[in-house]
């Protein structure tokens, strides 16, 4: 078996503990909530944290609680748990899809949302053993000093393989994080930067808390995945959509296609819609410019050229179920 | 009800019932070879070479032996002799010794106190490399013989092989039509779950013990006396129940020896697990095959004559790449074939992971290539393709190229997936996006020579009666999964009347059990059952001895029936089988029997390389796909397969159909999914099962097993395999059923959808071009 190379584990009860931790440890130590993909990181020796603080005991990060407007999610709930609540399914059904469409059963009991927001960027190139990656002569975003997916390129361009990524952008979702300096709230689309090597804008001693979801009457969502087999398989493109409707009229139109490149991209076709366009125009308009504004690198394992020719389908099918066509 | 019959006595054959494992591996209680753990026991790591192809310059490991965990390394300097399955082509070492021939070649092995020490101490041994030019396809192998990786060091060519029967060129000159078609398939993986482990034991006796994961103890046995230069006397080569080989394991490996030598030079035991990536390396899968065919036919179906060049991608090794590259011509003359025929199949070594025997060795890849030819010459000539294949059928006597056939359940195979898949109804009326296919196949009962030329038997199994009424099955056949424990425990308890629970099967063990050459070219029914059958034989002869003399009646009238052995007539009288075996011992002494299983004598055509395909019988297989096409995405879902297979005789059939699940598995995967790259750098693509894509249980189609039962004479009961054949043609009855959906042709595996809705566009182009020229026309 690929040993697990030697680490201390850590398990605070309360976030405060949790946090002091983190910030006392500095960039020696790494979260791990459900560890379905850090501990394979780990395996494969692109995580060099010497200490592991675990959330698996921190009661307060657990469960779903609903407001009138809103959905309030803790960072340690299982993907399965969050697929399952009514109140999801019903107020933001495209969270709902989407952690239900991550990896296998296994890793959605164990994988938490927190987890999955935080997940690292994949790439071919990159998630690989030591001794593949030393054959290969390693790359930008570990160990190396090149990138194989952009010849000459400067930035690690891994792909966002969160499924939940875009659904919570697209939901208009908000991340909360705690440190020692207190608590911070993110809009979730200002969370993830284009930066391979690090895609999210949290800093090495935070930890996401809470995941606050708006509900609100009129909107309906859905989200769908694109990938080979029908479990386990990471996104070869991961797409989520919102409409809002004011009445009958549609009042807003968000689409978030992911899996591209380091940062989910929000489709400026979809936030160009006028509202009171009727919803076959809206799926014309933004089936016709997913092809130009999504580009998938070869980053990922799978056909990049299928890729990309797969955006307006993908797109399209979504957007058409959304809007009841 | 006598001997001779064939029909079983206690009704335990042919019956539906669970394999003898089922629950023990469900609740995880089977012991595989990583679940042993010796007291003392070492880990030990390969190191591998990061380079497609290089000499190995210096190797200093002191950096590596600094580590008080770290106790041994060897190096290949430690095992200079070579290897290899097939006694003409020894080319490897354990451990390279000069040069290293692709990524993942294993060039050193280091044990330690604990797994993670040994995998850290493969980063601290230095290994200086010279890198040498390397062929990493099929064009570079033959463009570029001075990289040398032939036998001689002037070519790269590892076996070339052309054969000819029959005036191909007159009888395609009189063909009707002749088609041209080429096909390529990119190679796939095995992909078991349990990956290789071998553990090396030495001890003050000198004995060396070899637990390993291997699907040929007796070869391993053979080859560890070879290369460690220690008597056969010495060395114990046990194979506890393996976790899923395919082929994959049908050789000796590195690990073997590594395990072995670190053991005898540390006085500890030492275990070596792969990692799902190493199993990559070690891979031995179905070789990439550029294949180019052309088919003549009558206009009424009737084929006219085949002529076949395949270009054959064989990695590093030659391991059973002579027989491969026979493979590849010699077992497409079943089912259905032309009276004429040459193939020419050249095997390349090239700088990869060696490929090997995987579940349908060396002839999927052709399969696909003829039977997607044979459904163009149907369409061609305008006759449907399952009577094309019956027109064609080779039903009994000899192959074209000199080979018998015994029984033959073909033509029973054609008509049963007819019917099922209501094909005359259906095919070609279900509308644009979904189609049905079909495809044939034939398939070896076990090679009819051994690897090794010598005349002994090659299966044989002796039984131990106990007084107690138990009985014990001792065999060398190889337990991978196919279930050749329960098989022979059955065949033995229907023989003897006994319950199964009270036959105990003890096998793979060279202290223990007579040889079995193993578990590959589909061999253990045919050829273990028909041992395990004689030697039952010899035993229930004594109790039906000692029953009629208890009787007072003649041993004719005497029959064998579930639990009892009883006199015609005086079934009241009926005696317990354990009393019958106590009557037996206590008249002939202690019971026992030797049985074994030899393959008739010359069988095969009289040619050079007339025996490699030669088999005591042949199964046959008939599959229908049917297929939904997405023409939007390029996806195929294959929704349904058809699979009638003619194995003789069904002796335990919940295992026939669980082949035949099996096989329709794997071979939808390579159709869809599957495919083993290695890239122009000579990097395995993604040697994990993320990357390499398997299927999971969401992505298995409907599958109906449908049995036929030929009888053959020479089987044990009439059975013969089924373990490989049902692989075959389910991948060209998929592309003949995506041909039906949506009027492409695939000429390359796997029929991805990037690749489909490429052909698709192509089509839709072409068709608009037509349109357009018919309307300049007008
Ligand atoms: C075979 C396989 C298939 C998979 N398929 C998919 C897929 O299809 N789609 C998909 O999205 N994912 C997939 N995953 C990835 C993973 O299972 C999920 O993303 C899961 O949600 C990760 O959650 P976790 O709790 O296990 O994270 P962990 O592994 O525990 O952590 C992941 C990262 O997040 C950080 N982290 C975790 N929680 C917090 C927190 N509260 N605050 C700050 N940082 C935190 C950790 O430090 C680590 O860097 C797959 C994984 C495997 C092994
Ligand atoms: S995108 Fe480039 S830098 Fe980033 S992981 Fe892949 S190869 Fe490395």
């Amino acid at each position: 078996m690929l040993p697990l190379p030697a680490f201390r584990l850590h398990r605070p009860r309360t976030l405060p503990e949790a946090v002091s931790m983190l910030h006392r440890f500095g960039s020696d130590a790494r979260v791990i909530a459900g560890g379905t993909d850090i501990v394979p990181n780990m395996k494969q020796g692109l995580v060099d944290a010497r200490s592991l603080v675990s959330l698996q005991h921190v009661e307060a990060l657990f469960g779903v609680e609903a407001t009138s407007d809103s959905l309030s999610i803790g960072a340690m709930t299982s993907l399965d748990a969050v697929a399952a609540d009514p109140r999801v399914r019903a107020g933001a059904p495209a969270l709902a899809e989407a952690a239900e469409g991550v990896g296998g059963p296994h890793h959605r009991r164990m994988g938490t949302l927190g987890g999955n927001l935080c997940l690292d960027t994949r790439c071919r190139y990159y998630n690989q053993t030591y001794f593949w990656r030393s054959a290969l002569g390693f790359c930008l975003k570990k160990d190396g000093s090149v990138c194989h997916v952009v010849a000459g390129g400067q930035k690690c361009v891994a792909a966002a393989s969160n499924d939940t990524a875009p659904a919570l952008i697209a939901l208009e979702a908000s991340v909360e994080l705690e440190s020692v300096r207190g608590r911070r709230v993110l809009d979730a689309k200002s969370f993830f930067t284009a930066d391979g090597i690090r895609n999210t804008v949290m800093e090495a001693d935070e930890i996401v808390s809470r995941v606050v979801v708006p509900t609100r009457a009129g909107r309906t969502s859905g989200f769908d995945k694109l990938r080979r087999r029908n479990a386990i398989d990471f996104p070869l493109l991961s797409i989520a959509a919102r409409v809002d409707r004011d009445g009958d009229a549609i009042a807003a139109v968000e689409v978030v296609v992911s899996a591209l490149a380091a940062r989910p991209r929000r489709m400026a076709a979809a936030q160009k819609i006028a509202p009171g366009t009727s919803p076959a125009d809206i799926v014309g308009a933004i089936t016709q410019a997913a092809k130009r504004e999504c580009k998938p690198l070869d980053n990922i394992e799978g056909d990049a050229e299928w890729r990309h020719q797969m955006v307006p389908v993908v797109v399209g099918r979504l957007l058409s179920r959304v809007l009841g066509l | 009800m006598s001997a001779g019959d064939g029909s079983g006595r206690s009704g335990l054959v042919g019956k539906r019932a669970r394999r003898g494992d089922l629950i023990r591996k469900v609740r995880g209680e089977v012991r595989y070879t990583d679940d042993i753990k010796l007291p003392r026991m070492l880990h030990a790591r390969l190191v591998r070479c990061p380079h497609p192809h290089a000499r190995i310059v210096s190797i200093d490991a002191s950096r590596a032996l600094a580590d008080k965990n770290v106790i041994a390394v060897v190096t290949g300097r430690d095992m200079p002799r070579r290897f290899g399955i097939i006694p003409w082509t020894p080319d490897e070492y354990p451990l390279a010794l000069e040069n290293a021939r692709f990524i993942g070649d294993a060039v050193a092995a280091v044990a330690a106190l604990d797994e993670r020490s040994a995998d850290l101490a493969t980063r601290a041994i230095d290994i200086q490399y010279e890198v040498l030019p390397a062929a990493l396809d099929l064009d570079a192998a033959e463009q570029n013989p001075s990289i040398g990786l032939g036998a001689t060091g002037k070519d790269n060519i590892s076996k070339t092989v052309d054969l000819s029967f029959g005036d191909v060129d007159a009888a395609l000159g009189a063909s009707d039509v002749v088609l041209e078609g080429e096909y390529y398939f990119e190679g796939t993986a095995h992909a078991p779950i349990e990956t290789h482990c071998a553990i090396g034991q030495y001890d003050g006796d000198g004995l060396l013990t070899v637990w390993s994961a291997t699907q040929v103890p007796h070869y391993l046995h053979r080859e560890l006396s070879r290369v460690l230069a220690i008597s056969p006397a010495r060395i114990r080569v046990i194979q506890p129940p393996v976790g899923g080989a395919f082929g994959g394991k049908s050789e000796p490996f590195a690990l073997e020896f590594a395990a072995a030598k670190l053991a005898m030079v540390t006085g500890r035991p030492v275990k070596i697990l792969y990692t799902r990536e190493e199993e990559f390396y070690a891979h031995r899968g179905r070789h990439p095959m550029a294949m180019r065919y052309r088919v003549g036919a009558k206009s009424d179906g009737s084929l006219t004559a085949v002529d076949a060049k395949t270009r054959i991608d064989g990695g590093a090794y030659s391991s059973f790449g002579l027989v491969t590259t026979y493979y590849s011509g010699q077992l497409l003359t079943l089912p259905s074939f032309a009276p004429n025929y040459r193939f020419s199949s050249t095997r390349y070594f090239t700088n990869k992971p060696p490929c090997g025997p995987k579940r349908g060795h060396g002839s999927v890849q052709p399969r696909f290539a003829f039977e997607s030819m044979l459904d163009r010459i149907a369409e061609r000539v305008r006759v449907d393709p399952i009577e094309l294949r019956r027109k064609n059928a080779v039903v009994e006597g000899q192959t074209v190229n000199g080979f018998r056939v015994t029984s033959n359940g073909y033509l029973e195979c054609l008509a049963r997936v007819e019917a099922a898949s209501d094909w005359k109804n259906r095919r070609g009326k279900l509308g644009f996006g979904r189609g049905l296919g079909v495809a044939s196949s034939a398939y070896i009962s076990g090679t009819n020579y051994p690897i090794y030329p010598n005349e002994m038997p090659q299966s044989a199994v002796q039984l131990k009666v106990d007084r107690s009424g138990v009985v014990t099955v001792f065999n060398g056949a190889s337990e991978i999964g196919q279930g050749t424990d329960t098989l022979l425990a059955t065949l033995v308890a229907d023989e003897l009347g006994l319950d199964l629970a009270a036959v105990r099967v003890v096998s793979a063990d060279t202290d223990l059990c007579p040889v079995d050459l193993g578990a590959y070219s589909s061999r253990g029914t045919f050829m273990n059952g028909n041992a395990a059958i004689a030697a039952a034989r010899q035993v229930r002869e004594k109790l039906v001895a000692a029953v009629a003399e208890k009787l007072g009646v003649h041993p004719k009238d005497v029959f064998v029936s579930q639990g009892s052995l009883c006199a015609v007539g005086r079934e009241a009288d009926a005696v317990p089988v354990t009393e019958a075996i106590q009557l037996a011992e206590a008249r002939f002494g202690t019971l026992g029997a030797t049985g074994w299983y030899k393959s008739p004598p010359k069988l095969g055509g009289d040619y050079r390389g007339g025996t490699i395909g030669a088999s005591p019988a042949y199964s046959f297989t008939a599959h229908v796909a049917e297929v939904e096409v997405d023409a939007e995405t390029g996806i195929v879902n294959v929704v349904k397969v058809w699979c009638a297979h003619d194995c003789g005789r069904a002796l335990c059939p919940t295992l026939v159909d669980g082949q035949i699940e099996g096989s329709v598995y794997m071979g939808v995967a390579e159709a869809l999914l599957e495919e083993h790259v290695i890239d122009h750098r000579g990097l395995h693509r993604g040697p994990n099962l993320l990357d390499y894509r398997i299927p999971t249980t969401l992505d298995v189609p409907d599958i109906v097993s449908i049995l036929v039962e030929s009888h053959d004479p020479e089987g044990p009961l009439g059975a013969k395999e089924a373990g490989e054949g049902p692989l075959h043609s389910s991948i060209p009855a998929v592309a003949n059923a995506i041909y039906d959906a949506v009027g492409i042709r695939l000429d390359r595996l796997p029929f991805s959808p990037g690749r489909v809705l490429q052909a698709l566009r192509k089509r839709a182009a072409s068709a608009s071009r037509e349109g357009v020229a018919a309307e300049e026309e007008e």
